[in-house]
């Protein structure tokens, strides 16, 4: 532990001297400030969409940060030959991807700390929707431990305005315990996400390619996954069968995609739900990982 | 002596990414010793196999055949690599770190408490001569410099085998003399040094023994002035015989 401990140090310390970190943070404060300054004639459903919009923006620099530092680790390792030097060192192979692991997924779990704290504060600042003015207009629910709990939210708030009435969402502690609740599981999919881009690393071996493939792969994901079964069901045999095991493998992303509740002050998911997605994110982390290892444990690095 | 470097019938092959040229031997039987407190010259031209040894040496590439071990234990077990310190020919640094935070990189890697970590580094830092630039990023240093924070590190964890890949290449005259000194200094303190090098001066004058190898084979194993009186000629001539050159007449 203490190897892994210490290679996620170099990870971390490598991302903090590094300045596209800081440019990617900073556009984002911008923008999400420059939004945040924006009146229209004190609608809500307008201060809704800004949250929208800015939690968006947070999803997209957390994916380009995750992403992009974990697809470099170990590539550029190998390309500047710092991997020798340190596998010389009594460093197992699953070691240094645990390590590399880590670094990652703490340093974007420090970004999203930041990001998250930086929405909190603007949007407080601008103030809370009312959830009765929010109509729930927000996309499908998605099907998932997390994202299920909000689907019975919508169903109960089509029911009528006595919803309200018992709506725990415009709680301060319940509204925290939502922004906790949003971050922990974004965090959680930011580490399947890291997973994913170290097992291309160690099968592609240019950085752009892994980049740019891993992007494809996690938006489409993202954006499909969730509609695959759906798909499969017009489908004819094999297409059938293949479009329903590539469901069942994926890992579903979106699961852990629980901005709508943000956005309309919904009350917080049931602690069930969020440790059933809890578990599914490290299921998913630990298989990906190990598939890491097993590729990388015997390949041929050469001087 | 306790031997606690050794390869029985070391064997590496390659697949050739050139079309039809089938496999590459890099290794064919090797067969070496190295006993504890020797200087062990590891000598050969280019693509002889020198590196792919300390590859397998180091556990980067698994052997196809025979076997190697430091201390007693196959070199693909990491404990092999707790008593070793391993210098590469270039520098292969971290280098957004400072000298400092880089040796306290590895001293934790070795498991070496703070507080003997720190002293550590102090006398590594000061045996190389960088204590003036111990908090200056390393990717600010001159080769010489990297060369030294390279072989402070391979020292960190008081190592009782160093491995170093030329450690002079690229030096200037008064770069390589301090790291002939500081491999004597090693030496007398009972560490045991495998370096490989193309300098046969240099080997003549610090080896105890040496190992000439090419094509992946050993020629000639012993200590210098043995192979020398025994081939009635220097080092360098019985380097180029053992390698097969044949000098081309004058045009």
């Amino acid at each position: 532990m203490n190897n892994v401990l210490a290679i996620s140090g170099i990870v971390i310390k490598e991302l903090y001297r590094r300045k596209d970190f800081y440019v990617l943070f900073v556009l984002t404060a911008l923008i999400t400030l420059v939004l945040g300054s924006v009146s229209f004639f004190n609608d809500a459903k307008i201060v809704r969409y800004l949250k929208e919009i800015c939690l968006l923006l947070i999803w997209v620099a957390s994916l380009v940060i995750a992403i992009s530092t974990a697809a470099r680790q170990i590539p550029v390792e190998r390309e500047n030959r710092t991997i020798f030097p340190l596998l010389a060192k009594p460093v197992t192979r699953g070691q240094f991807i645990l390590g590399k692991f880590l670094g990652c997924w703490l340093a974007c779990g420090v970004a999203l700390v930041v990001f998250y704290l930086f929405f909190g504060v603007v949007s407080e600042s601008r103030g809370r929707s009312d959830p009765a003015a929010t109509g729930l207009t927000s996309s499908a629910a998605p099907a998932g431990p997390a994202a299920s709990a909000k689907a019975d939210d919508h169903e109960g708030a089509a029911g009528g305005s006595e919803h309200h009435d018992d709506h725990a969402g415009t709680e301060p502690f319940s509204v925290l315990l939502n922004y906790v609740q949003a971050l922990a599981l974004h965090w959680l999919m930011l580490g399947v996400v890291t997973a994913i881009v170290l097992l291309g690393s160690v099968v592609f071996s240019a950085p752009s390619s892994n980049v740019t493939i891993s992007f494809i792969g996690i938006l489409g994901i993202l954006l499909l996954g969730e509609h695959l079964n759906k798909v499969a069901l017009r489908q004819q045999q094999p297409a059938q069968a293949i479009l329903y095991t590539t469901y069942f493998l994926l890992p579903h992303l979106e699961w852990f995609d629980i901005r709508d509740r943000v956005i309309y002050d919904q009350p917080p998911i049931a602690f069930v739900d969020c440790s059933l997605a809890a578990l599914y994110a490290i299921a998913y982390t630990g298989l990906l990982l190990f598939l890491t290892w097993f590729v990388f444990r015997r390949k041929t690095l050469t001087l | 002596m306790s031997v606690i470097l050794k390869t029985e019938k070391l064997r590496v092959e390659y697949a050739s990414r050139e079309l039809r040229s089938g496999i590459k031997v890099a290794l064919n039987g090797l067969d070496l010793e190295v006993r504890a407190g020797e200087v062990f010259g590891f000598l050969g031209p280019n693509g002889a196999g020198k590196t792919t040894t300390m590859n397998v040496l180091l556990g980067f590439v698994n052997p196809t055949g025979g076997e190697a071990r430091l201390f007693g234990v196959d070199v693909r077990e990491p404990i092999a690599r707790q008593r070793i310190g391993y210098l590469p020919e270039l520098t292969y640094y971290y280098k957004f770190l400072t000298a400092e935070e880089l040796l306290r990189f590895y001293a934790r890697i070795f498991g070496i408490p703070r507080g003997e970590a720190d002293r550590r580094i102090d006398a590594l830092l000061k045996l190389v001569e960088l204590e003036h630039a111990r908090t200056r990023s390393i990717k600010t240093y001159s080769k010489g410099m990297q060369q030294r924070v390279g072989l402070a590190q391979a020292l960190i964890n008081n190592p009782d085998l160093l491995i170093l890949d030329e450690p002079t290449s690229g030096l200037d005259p008064l770069g390589r003399m301090k790291v002939r000194e500081i491999i004597q200094r090693l030496k007398s303190e009972g560490k045991t040094v495998f370096f490989s090098s193309h300098e046969l001066g240099e080997a003549e004058t610090i080896c105890d023994r040496v190992a000439i190898i090419c094509r992946g084979e050993l020629k000639a194993e012993g200590k210098v002035s043995d192979l020398v009186t025994q081939h009635q000629c220097d080092l360098e001539k019985l380097f180029l015989k053992l390698i097969g050159y044949q000098p081309q007449e004058a045009i």
